[in-house]
């Protein structure tokens, strides 16, 4: 027990706090506080001088209002006084006030800064602590224009105090967290590195946290680290329990700065050098062997100082990857720890599994405890450790355990906490998915997963199942049996009532033969569930409804009355009743062959990314779905919905259909709208109905091997004029705006509206006849692909043309459009880029600054980045700018860049072959009027393609 | 480390640290949104959660709750020691800590957490190096003290060891004595670290039981 007393007599503090304890209301604790603010306030107003110690005693009840969670809105003049006391405690309470209660007051922070500098320049060890401490604490832009500057120098002074030192050093990084563009690097980078040498372990522990951020900010100037890291890190590791006195904690020596070490030497790639390499395997080789030993204390602190070394370690072992033996090593050391007593352990085992399971070495290993990992997503009590058992079963899932796991994961759903509930369908479907080999699996599966929590499933997931068997014809009639069958509960959710009226309505005829679910029994169990439905429901099941007027001719004068029957024909919602009246006179007019003909069977959507693994990736950030990354390779073949080939070389496909075919959409990829919802042009089976017969040909547009070889490339293509000069001008003026004037002439203007979603985009080209004549022969050439438009043209009308786009991989060049018409007799032929450009698949991705700069540093090889420096081509005003790189599609990034006028964005290319992250960043130097562009992505192409098409932007 | 709380089983905030820049109403709105969550959980759940998107390691000490919101990449392992080391670090320098060492010396409080953790990385963990600091600064304020001192308060340590004999059923009588004892103020800080372990006991019990249960 220290001799002095700690009471340092503020009395009356010590009454005005058993005071507001005593306060037996809310109501009276604010009348006993305003009554000691109007106190204070009269003191500070008051013409006596006070003294030091009152000052500190009011500064200090000020203080204790404010963490009470009250406003202080005076009182700060004072607290500045108390910084130029000359008595300690003054000053210490003076400093705890500006730290904890920082004014962005410019006259106050003057002050405040003098006060520093006077303590910081005092050669008082006990002051410039106090001072050092206050400026990390509040770490203000400020502050860090003042003294970061001196700081470096006072931490490398030869004759600084170590306690100094300690201070200097974290008080730099949270300097450099906060400004980095402040804090300039210098001589002092060097030494700094050198700290790691030296002989007080604190003035390590401080300077490691401090080398660490800069290291992982820039790893060449610092990478001398690696090896001094080694060896302070051997030197501990081998040192005896008692050997580093009191950095020794519970017999563990120097569990902190081993842990900063290893986090350390994670900003770095293994060592090159090989004898620091076989010195830090060895390290590692020990902590894990340690790991087996008996422990030399029952105290949690032993076991917890202990594994967090460890925990550390394998975290190293993961982060280079590349040691097979280590890997498998941790790996069995964390299987150890799945059925250790302690709950804390458990958790950190299997999330730090989780990551084991995406590395090639060790993914077989971790499928080795598959069943203790089902074990604790049954019987662990808290949920945290059920949510991480659950992430790691998706993590190590592959094609030979995924039928345990997913039906594991489902058996787990009827009980799971709701909280992640939504998480998990998302998981089961995704793995189901996935690794489907057999299609009745599959559909049985998201069947369960609606019968079970069918709250939880989201549109996603029974868009995705439709979709699946529409395109597998073999798993159709299986799929129209097994929905039937789950239709015949009493009580069935609705989104299992639509999945059943969409299946049914298009497959219920492969079920039709047994007597048991002939067509009227299907009609009359899926109408049994139509009052219980909410408006789009119903409106999916009178199109259900249409559709088996045409598959079964016998149960139209049935359906027809339903449909004619007053809660129909005079429902007050608009939508259903639109869909009753048309369906009834399209049933009770048309001959059979136009019914079968608008009625025909949905065609099969064309492939994409499983708009679940989207919203997966939405939900939980990209982190957690690395897992499918490891897969990719191993899965060819096993796709379901898989198509056929597509021309590898050819990075667009584009498909044309004279109007909008909202079909294309009805599951939900493209446009927002949901099937069935209110709108009624947003992909309702109505509108598909009428567009795909408005298109004359059905399916003509939407049929996945449409896209490519429906129409050869264009005969005619050996007359196509050579693009026009200003085509890649033109183009430009698209890169960051969808819709626009893309040429105009004397005789003709094209104008373009667009829009994309992950991959895929939809154009709408419209041709205007500016004269008065007509244009005769009007066609319309894309080089990938086209279909034919409107071959006349009157004057001043205008046709319209519609693309639909899918990206494949990435891509430089853009599509050419050939326009060539007559008018009056003169053939024109134009050539124009048709302004498709790789950035139109960006996906925005928001991340947070940290994230940035990690993701930033691992794009560091060379390659990855394109840069360029040029002038400006535009004002630099800030608005503009930052509208021209949203409309770039990726997100603009706010607080991530040090330099608040530079502009960092990150988004996600999404091609159907794979999807390149891509950050950007944008310097502009407004003296020079010019700007560095620096884009990194994890493809070459695309950091340069889109370097080359946004230098033209600003 | 973003920032570290105390609070105790009532969701009162004792000790707030923010190391990172955010608005009084942001850290207000954190602050009681966490608590909440913390104290939502039971006591045998693992001491690690994932909390928007930080990770949160807390560990209860008899009525007090200390809770630190560290970053992806942190070590949840030894953030559990930074709290045990720095409850070891009050536990020292009161001597058997309590809640109410804590808020009746919660500028104490602060300056030692400084002095283990600036910046919210460990500047020294060293216990020895850290007491020593605090120590040298009481001796500063020791000296200058002295004149201040006109009617010498009785040290409250010599009064924990003169209560160690203090009854439960005196115990129910605290909330009184809180009361009529402005002028003196031992009495409130009066520690009952014997046989108490805060389940039963009113709050103010409770608050004052030791942090660490021998």
């Amino acid at each position: 027990m220290p001799a002095v007393s700690k009471g340092d007599g503020m009395r009356g503090l010590a009454v005005f706090i058993s005071d507001i304890r005593n306060c037996k209301s809310k109501e009276a604790e604010i009348k006993r506080i305003n009554k000691e603010l109007a106190n204070i306030r009269s003191k500070f107003k008051g013409d006596k001088a006070l003294d030091g110690y009152s000052k500190k005693k009011y500064v200090c009840k000020l203080l204790f209002i404010f963490l009470l969670g009250h406003d202080i809105d005076f009182g700060h003049m004072e607290a500045v006084n108390l910084l130029s006391s000359n008595k300690y405690t003054e000053k210490q309470i003076g400093y705890l006030f500006i730290s904890v209660l920082v004014n962005s007051n410019s006259e106050l922070i003057r002050l405040i800064n003098n006060a520093i500098k006077n303590d910081l320049s005092s050669r008082n060890p006990t002051f410039m602590c106090l001072a050092l401490h206050c400026i990390a604490n509040v770490g203000s832009r400020e502050m860090a224009e003042a003294f970061a500057g001196e700081i470096p120098r006072i931490l490398v002074a030869g004759d600084t105090m170590d306690s100094v030192k300690q201070s200097a050093a974290l008080c730099l990084l949270r300097l450099y967290k906060a400004s980095p563009d402040l804090v300039l690097m210098g001589e002092w980078t060097s030494r700094v590195v050198h700290l790691l040498n030296d002989q007080h372990m604190g003035v390590v522990t401080a300077a490691i946290s401090l080398i660490t951020c800069l290291s992982s900010k820039n790893p060449d100037e610092f990478k001398t680290c690696v090896s001094l890291a080694v060896s302070r890190l051997s030197r501990i590791v081998s040192s005896a329990s008692t050997d580093l006195q009191d950095y020794t904690y519970y017999f563990v020596p120097a569990p902190w700065l081993s842990c900063k070490l290893l986090r350390l030497l994670q900003c770095y790639p293994p060592p090159e050098d090989g004898a620091v390499k076989g010195r830090l395997v060895e390290c590692l080789e020990t902590i894990l062997n340690k790991a087996q030993e008996p422990p030399k204390s029952k105290k949690v602190q032993h076991s917890n100082a202990k594994n967090a070394i460890l925990f550390e370690a394998i975290s190293l072992i993961i982060h280079y990857d590349s040691e097979p033996n280590l890997l498998v090593r941790a790996c069995n050391q964390l299987g150890q720890f799945l059925q250790h007593r302690e709950t804390n352990l458990r958790y950190l085992a299997l999330e730090s599994m989780c990551t084991l399971a995406s590395s090639e070495f060790s993914h077989e290993a971790v499928k080795t405890h598959i069943e203790t990992v089902i074990n604790a997503l049954k019987t662990e009590r808290d949920v945290s450790v059920r949510q991480r058992a659950a992430d790691l079963l998706y993590a190590m899932c592959d094609r030979s355990n995924a039928k345990q796991i997913v039906s594991e994961m489902l058996s787990y759903l009827e009980t799971a906490d709701y909280s992640i509930r939504e998480e998990m369908v998302l998981k089961v479907a995704i793995l189901a998915e996935k690794y489907a080999v057999d299609y009745s699996w599959y559909v049985d599966t998201i069947l369960n997963l609606i019968r079970i929590a069918g709250d939880y499933v989201s549109e996603e997931v029974w868009y995705r199942v439709i979709q699946i068997v529409i395109n597998r014809d073999d798993v159709q009639g299986y799929a129209a049996k097994t929905v039937f069958e789950a239709l015949q509960a009493p009580a069935c959710h609705e989104n299992m009532v639509k999945v059943g009226g969409y299946i049914l309505g298009e497959f219920g005829n492969l079920i039709a033969g047994d007597p048991r679910s002939s067509p009227l029994v299907q009609f009359n169990l899926l109408h049994s569930k139509f009052h219980l439905c909410s408006v789009p429901t119903r409106a999916l099941l009178l199109s259900a409804y249409i559709k088996f007027i045409n598959l079964f001719p016998e149960t139209k004068a049935t359906i027809q009355e339903v449909l004619r029957s007053d809660s129909q024909i005079r429902n007050s919602d608009v939508e259903l009743q639109q869909r009753a009246v048309e369906y009834l006179k399209l049933s009770s007019i048309a001959s059979t062959d136009v019914l079968a003909t608008v009625l025909e069977e949905m065609p099969p959507f064309p492939e994409r990314e499983s708009s679940i693994l989207a919203k997966l990736k939405k939900k939980k950030g990209p982190g957690v779905v690395v897992v499918s990354d490891l897969e990719d390779g191993k899965r060819e073949g096993g796709e379901l919905n898989g198509g056929g080939d597509r021309g590898p070389d050819s990075a667009m496909s584009a498909s044309n259909a004279s109007t909008p075919s909202p079909s294309a959409d009805l599951l939900g990829l493209r446009s927002a709208a949901p099937v069935g919802a209110a709108a009624p042009s947003a992909g309702s089976l109505l509108v598909d109905v009428f567009s795909e017969s408005g298109a004359g040909g059905p399916a003509a547009a939407v049929n996945d091997d449409g896209f490519l070889s429906s129409v050869p490339p264009s005969a005619a293509s050996e007359d196509l004029a050579p693009p026009l000069p200003e085509a890649d001008e033109l183009l430009n003026k698209f890169v960051c705006k969808n819709n626009g004037v893309l040429f105009e002439n004397q005789l003709l203007q094209i104008g373009i509206k667009s829009e994309y979603r992950q991959n895929l985009g939809r154009m709408y080209l419209f041709y205007g006849n500016k004269t008065s004549v007509q244009f005769a022969s009007f066609s319309t050439t894309l080089n990938v692909q086209t279909k034919p438009v409107e071959p006349l043209v009157e004057g001043g009308a205008q046709v319209q043309q519609v693309l639909n786009i899918e990206c494949i991989t990435d891509f430089s060049e853009a599509p050419q459009l050939n326009i060539k018409f007559r008018y009056g007799g003169a053939l024109q032929n134009i050539t124009l880029k048709l302004p498709v450009t790789i950035n139109k698949f960006f996906q925005p991705t928001e991340m947070t600054a940290t994230d940035f700069f990690q993701r930033w540093k691992q794009l560091s090889q060379t390659q990855q980045e394109a840069q360029k420096i040029f002038k400006a081509n535009h004002g630099m005003d800030t608005e503009v700018l930052k509208a021209k790189l949203l409309g770039l599609g990726t997100a603009l990034l706010e607080n991530v860049d040090p330099n608040p006028e530079n502009y960092v964005c990150a988004g996600v290319v999404q091609t159907k072959s794979q999807q390149v992250g891509v950050l950007l960043r944008l310097e502009p130097n407004a003296q020079a009027q010019m700007y560095r562009l620096t884009l990194r992505s994890s493809k070459d192409t695309v950091s340069q393609r889109l370097c080359d098409l946004l230098a033209e932007q600003f | 480390m973003r920032f570290m709380l105390l609070f105790s089983r009532q969701g009162k905030l004792r000790l707030q640290k923010w190391y990172v820049p955010l608005g009084d109403q942001e850290k207000r709105r954190l602050g009681r949104e966490l608590v909440q969550t913390i104290l939502g959980r039971k006591a045998k759940m693992c001491s690690f959660l994932e909390w928007r998107d930080l990770k949160v390691v807390y560990k209860r000490y008899a009525s007090l709750y200390f809770c630190c919101a560290i970053e992806e990449q942190d070590n949840e392992l030894i953030t559990l020691e930074v709290i045990h080391r720095y409850v070891e670090l009050l536990d020292k320098y009161f001597g058997s800590v309590c809640e109410l060492d804590i808020i009746f010396n919660f500028e104490k409080a602060y300056f030692i957490l400084d002095e283990f953790l600036l910046g919210g990385e460990a500047q020294e963990t060293s216990k020895k190096s850290v007491l020593k600091a605090i120590e040298q600064a009481d001796q500063l304020q020791e000296n200058i003290d002295f004149q201040m001192r006109l009617f010498p308060v009785a040290g409250r340590h010599s009064q924990k060891a003169s209560s160690e004999l203090v009854s439960q059923s005196e115990l129910v009588s605290q909330s009184e004595l809180v009361s009529q004892s402005e002028l003196c103020l031992p009495v409130l800080v009066l520690v009952l670290n014997q046989g108490l372990d805060g389940v039963l006991v009113p709050n103010m019990a409770s608050e004052s039981s030791g942090l660490f249960q021998n």
